[in-house]
């Protein structure tokens, strides 16, 4: 792994990032590993039927992409608790960019719980908002 | 998971690699943070199957340690509150549930709470 130990201050800017745009096969694999099988998520007509403009993504598709610049803090420590507001429509073709910043430091002994206000946008509005408590761990040697 | 792991577009080793995971300090492979709104919790009596007939509000989860790969798990669900608002259509409904991950041993390990939104158009399609 390359990425070293972060620290963090209240006030730093995670790095955002932009998916790649949603796409209707990205929706059906979802669909089948998390088995939530609405068809608003998948079928033309059934979003339609629902008032939707199209199919939207599941919102905990969204909920996950706010945890992935996380990841890569993994070897350190990892996400405690995720709190997400869902708050917009994410559609086909929706490019989301996800960032935050740090909102609070709680050192504990060699622990670190760092809080995050992050969001999800779709390049028109926020389509969710909430935070990520990103507990940073002892140092470990294997 | 690897699929759910694949879906969400998240390739970390953490969850896919046995052997980095094994040599980590998790000693073995985790579960993404979403991944528990995937399991099985029981049927709340009228609440129907997640996604359909309201509007997921808001999600939020806590750990008490890291979610392992290959445990085993009881899960429970219970619906925790109810309240309406105002909205520009008639009455909105909030309901609230908290879903319960366990060890076999009883002890906790996630805490999810989340908020599903039932609008006027909604009700009117249940109590048809």
């Amino acid at each position: 792994m390359s990425f070293t130990k972060p620290t963090w201050n209240v006030g730093d800017e995670l790095e955002s990032c932009t998916l790649p745009p949603v796409t209707r096969l990205q929706l059906i694999k979802y669909a089948g590993a998390s088995g939530d099988y609405n068809p608003i998520h998948t079928v033309d007509e059934a979003a339609e039927e629902a008032g939707l403009e199209g199919v939207i993504a599941h919102g905990m598709l969204t909920a996950a992409a706010m945890g992935l610049p996380f990841s890569s803090y993994l070897e350190h420590g990892y996400v405690r608790g995720l709190e997400v507001r869902f708050s917009g429509m994410v559609y086909l073709g929706d490019e989301i960019t996800v960032g935050g910043r740090v909102s609070e430091r709680e050192e504990s002994g060699e622990r670190c719980t760092y809080t995050f206000e992050v969001y999800a946008n779709n390049g028109k509005n926020t389509v969710a908002s909430g935070t990520v408590d990103f507990l940073v761990l002892e140092d470990f040697s294997s | 998971m690897k699929k759910f792991a694949e879906a969400i577009g998240d390739p970390s080793p953490f969850y896919l690699d046995e052997g980095v995971a094994k040599a980590s300090r998790y000693g073995g492979l985790i579960a993404p943070p979403t991944f528990p709104r995937t399991f099985e919790y029981g049927e709340v009596e009228g609440l129907g199957p997640p996604g359909q007939g309201y509007i997921h509000g808001e999600h939020r989860i806590r750990y008490e340690r890291p979610l392992f790969v290959g445990e085993e798990l009881s899960c429970y669900a219970q619906v925790t509150d109810y309240y309406e608002k105002e909205g520009r259509e008639g009455p909105l409904g909030f309901l609230i549930s908290e879903r319960v991950g366990e060890s076999p041993e009883g002890e906790r390990i996630f805490t999810m709470l989340d908020t599903a939104v039932i609008t006027p158009a909604m009700r009117e399609s249940r109590e048809s």
